[in-house]
């Protein structure tokens, strides 16, 4: 009796689909973690001045703009008869691609586009940790010989590592629930085969049909993933690279 | 690594084009949104205009001023947008300097349970039940009080107000024979100053962007925030009844709605992100700080 609305939502057919759509999207969105680590190392090669400065200003400004207004520029641009990409797809000589209602390409528009807005914002705390690099190091690989690439490799990257793990973990701690409103702005009828996650069928069924118990006992079990997922990453951390967040 | 033999010059270049490629991908799509506001919509939706405007029009922007929802929206989101920070400063500022006091008594209780916010929640359904409960759906409460003050900030806040205090300037004052009140309001917070800055801001872009806690609270469009009607406007295509009505008398063709739907988009997406847009470069330093203020470890 307890247990009654988890086994109703582990017994359902859409249990799997959820979970699946879930772990896919966030799983997509975590192997791109390295994007903002290499832009870091590379605006941190050039040298300071106001090419530096523009660069860093308006790769940052997309952070700030709503998710609504995100979507709302997808929905613009990959309109399939009157959208910029599609008029570029067309002028290739390619069929019109209609990215915002097929299940094909969800994943890929949402990623993509989370990539766009977070990137330049995503490089601060790696650029202030490069910042405090040791210049001796370079020195001392320069005159043994050190070309720049292997430098950054050598010596940048191993630097920064120590906040790359703690990022990581963090990461791993919204594993489950990162961009729910975007998702449920970018849902239709005919993506929902890949955009229904475990959100917004928790708010599908709580908030718009009213089965509240149903769907708290669905964000719970999220919740538990979570806490779960984020304790696990942890304790790896810990024995493998001495960094983690306790 | 030994097959990169590029000399150093070579690598620096690339680099220099590879940063450029990323910041002119990143920007593209705001420069085409700013273009297109002030283009005919027919050059937008026909692929002419891909960079600068094209046939100049100011169209959009006296549609967008002449609809009604967009102004209350804009109203509501300021209003909600103050009432916010300022009770997100009065609940956090207090807060966050307690904490960073070594004399705090069960300071590592407290400091455990704001923790434990971060790592666990209730979820979606709990919040709403309590809102629901608290007779907060409906009114601007809904919006402002829900996630006022988050364990983030607290731990920010409270990791400036060690760094920089720690405690000897909290002792001379105390030898001055300073209350606690005393001190707080008239020493702590007024060199405060940068993280009080810091802290409204992202609290304000915060709030000024979030749609979803209007989406499940509010049913009474007289106080649907900006995002909400954004919403409409570019994802559920409703271009507002009252925007095509307010061009006096003029029956529209099919042709006429779809090309000032077109129009409108544009020029609401400037209109929406304007205040922001001109405070951003000015701000800028202050957001990077909030951030690295809120990534040292202790």
């Amino acid at each position: 009796m307890w247990f009654e609305h988890f086994e109703r939502f582990f017994d359902s057919y859409y249990f799997w689909r959820l979970l699946k759509n879930t772990i896919i999207l966030n799983a997509y969105n975590l192997i791109l973690f390295p994007l903002p680590i290499i832009f870091a190392l590379s605006l941190n090669e050039l040298r300071n001045g106001p090419f530096k400065k523009w660069s860093q200003t308006l790769t940052y400004a997309p952070h700030f703009i709503s998710v609504v207004v995100v979507v709302g520029m997808l929905v613009a641009f990959l309109d399939p008869n009157t959208g910029i990409i599609n008029h570029l797809i067309r002028w290739l000589g390619m069929d019109p691609i209609p990215f915002l209602t097929s299940p094909d390409w969800f994943r890929h528009v949402y990623v993509w586009s989370g990539q766009w807005q977070s990137l330049g914002w995503g490089t601060i705390i790696y650029l202030a940790a490069l910042a405090g690099v040791n210049p001796e190091l370079h020195e001392a690989a320069k005159v043994d010989g050190a070309s720049r690439f292997q430098r950054i490799m050598r010596i940048n990257l191993p630097s920064i590592m120590p906040t790359i793990v703690i990022l990581f973990i963090l990461n791993i701690g919204n594993f489950m629930q990162i961009g729910f409103e975007k998702v449920l702005l970018m849902q239709n009828n005919l993506n929902s085969e890949t955009s229904d996650i475990i959100q917004t069928f928790v708010y599908e069924t709580g908030i718009l049909e009213g089965q509240y118990s149903f769907a708290a006992a669905i964000g719970l079990f999220e919740s538990a993933i979570n806490i779960v997922l984020l304790i696990t990453v942890n304790q790896i951390a810990r024995k493998v690279s001495e960094n983690s967040l306790w | 690594m030994a097959r990169f033999t590029l000399s150093d010059r070579a690598f620096d270049r690339l680099n220099t084009i590879f940063v450029l490629l990323v910041t002119l991908i990143i920007i593209y799509p705001v420069i085409f949104v700013v273009s297109a506001s002030i283009s005919d919509p027919h050059a937008v939706n026909t692929g002419k205009m891909w960079l600068w405007p094209v046939d100049i029009t100011f169209d959009g922007f006296i549609r967008v001023f002449k609809n009604k929802a967009i102004w209350v929206g804009y109203r509501n989101t300021i209003l909600y947008t103050f009432v916010g920070v300022c009770i997100h400063l009065f609940l956090l500022l207090p807060a966050a300097y307690a904490l960073s006091r070594k004399e705090l008594m069960a300071k590592k209780f407290f400091l455990w349970v704001i923790l434990f916010t971060m790592l666990f929640n209730g979820g979606l359904i709990p919040t709403y039940l309590v809102v629901k409960n608290l007779h907060m759906v409906n009114t601007m409460w809904a919006i402002v009080i829900p996630g006022v003050v988050g364990a983030w900030s607290i731990l920010v806040a409270r990791s400036f107000f060690q760094q920089t205090y720690q405690n000897q300037l909290v002792e001379a004052s105390k030898i001055d024979g300073a209350s606690d009140f005393y001190l707080f309001l008239r020493v702590v917070l007024p060199l405060s100053l940068p993280i009080i800055a810091v802290m409204a801001l992202f609290h304000a872009v915060a709030l000024w962007n979030q749609y979803f806690s209007a989406l499940i609270y509010l049913s009474d469009e007289n106080l649907y925030p900006l995002q909400l009607i954004l919403r409409q406007i570019l994802i559920l295509n409703e271009v507002s009844a009252d925007s095509a009505a307010s061009i006096a008398g003029a029956a529209q063709s099919f042709a006429d709605q779809v090309k000032t739907a077109s129009l409108v988009k544009y020029a609401v997406i400037i209109v929406s992100a304007l205040p922001l847009l001109i405070v951003y470069p000015f701000l800028q330093r202050f957001f990077v700080k909030g951030v690295l203020i809120g990534s040292v470890k202790e």
